[in-house]
């Protein structure tokens, strides 16, 4: 422990201990949708849609953004990333143990009794998970928390929160959004997995929530919209919430629910529904 | 003649004693902090004490994420809505992961008086019990919400304090001990056992000094601590007075007269009764008033001492 220690107080530079190209990071976004398919296909259940459509930019923050170190979880220094649409645990997971976190193997424990990685994340459980999630629209007033926090310490890490815009339902998400811009937190991002589904249609059919930018933009937030499966777009963005002084950033990244898989791609039928093992194996054919 | 203290403003106080102590004490409110008294930290510690306006979902997410970040967080409101309106908030970011929050509530029970049911909090406790990492306390009196405040501060984990809005009866002096989930017996007597809590307690030794003269001996515990609760306390009551009351400002179901009752039938099954709210909701009145019509009085107790006496 002492020796992860060292490491994480010589890593002070502010960048990424990956710090991945574009290239290699399509590629390691590629893995981790594998991990994905397999991962729930091996639990008989889990929540494959949302997990697809966030995995790049979850990807993006873990190899490329986040000043992070996989040896020391609770590193203080570290940025933070919360995942309050917990239902995409599988996404983190894959992310989590690439990164180092935990075995690889340990992925295939997803949802099996006194398994490390719950169906939703646990945070006393799970090296690396900051919060236990999976009521949804709680993430956000959890990072206004985190970043309050650094506030008070005068620290310097980033907090980011992804959201799902299911979430945008939740009352309580828009608490968070005023309150965050209440208190300028600048030091905090989150990211909208815009991928207009949600468990049983469309979000325009079931709780319209458009038009989004100007409602953010109402509350106080700088806004920023992305294609949430472009890398170049996501590291950009990143990178200009970083730099906005005065107030919060949110990005509303577009994505495709189910990205990669074209059978599960736009199919409502996936938000919550693991692949038979025979459809694990055509979407595992798609993606390599 | 009764000398009586407010247990909110105690709870102001001591919180600018922890302040001064500990930097990492940190308070939130949600608009209520000239009633929960936390503005007396607030003039104090201004970069320390965040107001999260009528948003108390979003207050105890903050109050979370700020535990996770190190600090000790204090978050208050009136007792009925740091309660029923943020349960889920309670369960998923406090009491599953554990996370050194505070939840100190004021204006609990039917003793909020005229405002009515909408503000009087009479199902928090079972509310609150049922999150399996909280810490309950009902402080009796005001030396004790100070005592029970700094245990708290000094304890890590989830606890639950709830305040009253009117002064009550002082039971203790200054330098009164305190142990969380350690009642306190406060008169021996073999006939039966009183426990009680919060504004209870005065009333059950009120009601022991009557029933004394008809000789009757009670024993009356302060049950300060309803999670954990002190089983020791009451199987050793169970066993020697053979007859118990509960009283208790709360409803008839999930509060201290159903845990002790859960411990009492699995251990040292004896007759008990219970003086509590029952099933219904109170009125608008004055605190005395409501008290009088739902008999939570020393009237109230004793009569309940006389009717499970009868069934030993």
């Amino acid at each position: 422990m002492s020796n992860h220690i060292k490491v994480a107080s010589q890593d002070t530079t502010g960048t990424n201990v990956f710090d991945l190209t574009v290239p290699e990071l399509m590629e390691m976004a590629k893995k981790l949708r594998c991990h994905i398919i397999t991962m729930i296909a091996t639990a008989g259940s889990g929540h494959p849609g949302g997990s697809l459509s966030a995995v790049d930019i979850i990807t993006a923050l873990y190899f490329k953004i986040m000043h992070h170190d996989p040896h020391n979880p609770r590193w203080k220094d570290r940025d933070r990333f919360i995942l309050s649409k917990g239902h995409a645990a599988p996404a983190l997971y894959a992310v989590l143990a690439e990164s180092g976190y935990f075995p690889v193997e340990e992925l295939t424990k997803l949802r099996k009794l006194d398994s490390r990685l719950q169906g939703h994340t646990d945070r006393n459980l799970t090296p690396g998970v900051e919060m236990s999630a999976g009521s949804l629209g709680q993430g956000l007033s959890f990072g206004i928390g985190i970043a309050l926090a650094a506030k008070l310490d005068h620290h310097d890490y980033q907090t980011y929160v992804l959201l799902s815009d299911g979430e945008c339902e939740e009352g309580q998400t828009w608490e968070a959004a005023l309150s965050a811009a209440h208190f300028k937190l600048d030091n905090l991002t989150a990211v909208i997995d815009r991928n207009q589904l949600q468990l049983s249609g469309w979000t325009r059919n079931i709780m319209n929530i458009e038009p989004v930018n100007e409602k953010w933009q109402a509350f106080g937030w700088h806004t920023i919209e992305i294609d949430g499966h472009n890398f170049d777009q996501i590291l950009t963005a990143f990178e200009e919430a970083k730099t906005t002084k005065g107030k919060p950033t949110i990005i509303i990244a577009h994505t495709i629910k189910g990205k990669g898989v074209s059978f599960m791609e736009n199919n409502v039928e996936f938000h919550g529904k693991a692949p038979t093992l025979e459809e694990a194996k055509r979407a595992l054919q798609e993606l390599e | 003649m009764t000398v009586e203290a407010s247990t909110r403003e105690a709870y102001g106080r001591t919180l600018i004693e922890l302040g001064k102590q500990n930097k990492d004490i940190i308070v939130l409110d949600a608009d209520l902090s000239l009633s929960t008294m936390t503005y007396l930290f607030a003039q104090e510690f201004p970069e320390r004490f965040f107001d999260c306006g009528l948003e108390e979902q979003n207050m105890i997410g903050i109050a979370a994420g700020l535990a996770a970040s190190g600090k000790t967080v204090f978050a208050s409101s009136f007792a009925v809505f740091a309660s029923c309106r943020c349960f889920d908030q309670l369960r998923m970011c406090i009491s599953q992961p554990k996370l050194n929050v505070k939840i100190v509530a004021t204006h609990g029970g039917i003793t909020v008086g005229e405002d009515g049911t909408s503000h009087q909090a009479i199902e928090d406790l079972s509310l609150y019990c049922s999150l399996p990492s909280f810490t309950v306390i009902v402080p009796a009196d005001a030396i004790e919400t100070t005592e029970a405040v700094k245990a708290a501060a000094a304890t890590y984990g989830p606890f639950y304090i709830r305040l009253s809005r009117p002064k009550t009866p002082l039971i203790y002096r200054k330098g009164h001990h305190f142990t969380v989930g350690k009642s306190i017996t406060m008169k021996h007597g073999k006939d039966v056992a009183i426990i009680a809590m919060g504004i209870m307690v005065a009333k059950a030794l009120q009601a022991a000094k009557v029933l004394a003269n008809q000789g009757i001996g009670c024993r009356v515990i302060n049950m300060h601590t309803l999670n954990p609760l002190d089983e020791e306390a009451i199987i050793k009551a169970a066993s020697e007075t053979k007859a118990i009351v509960v009283a208790e400002e709360h409803l008839a179901h999930g509060g201290l007269g159903s845990r002790v009752a859960q411990i009492v039938a699995r251990e040292k099954p004896v007759p008990m009764s219970f003086v509590n709210l029952k099933d219904r909701y109170s009125l608008s009145g004055k605190s005395g008033e409501l008290l009088q019509r739902s008999g939570l009085t020393a009237e109230g107790i004793e009569e309940a001492v006389k009717q499970v006496i009868q069934k030993k």
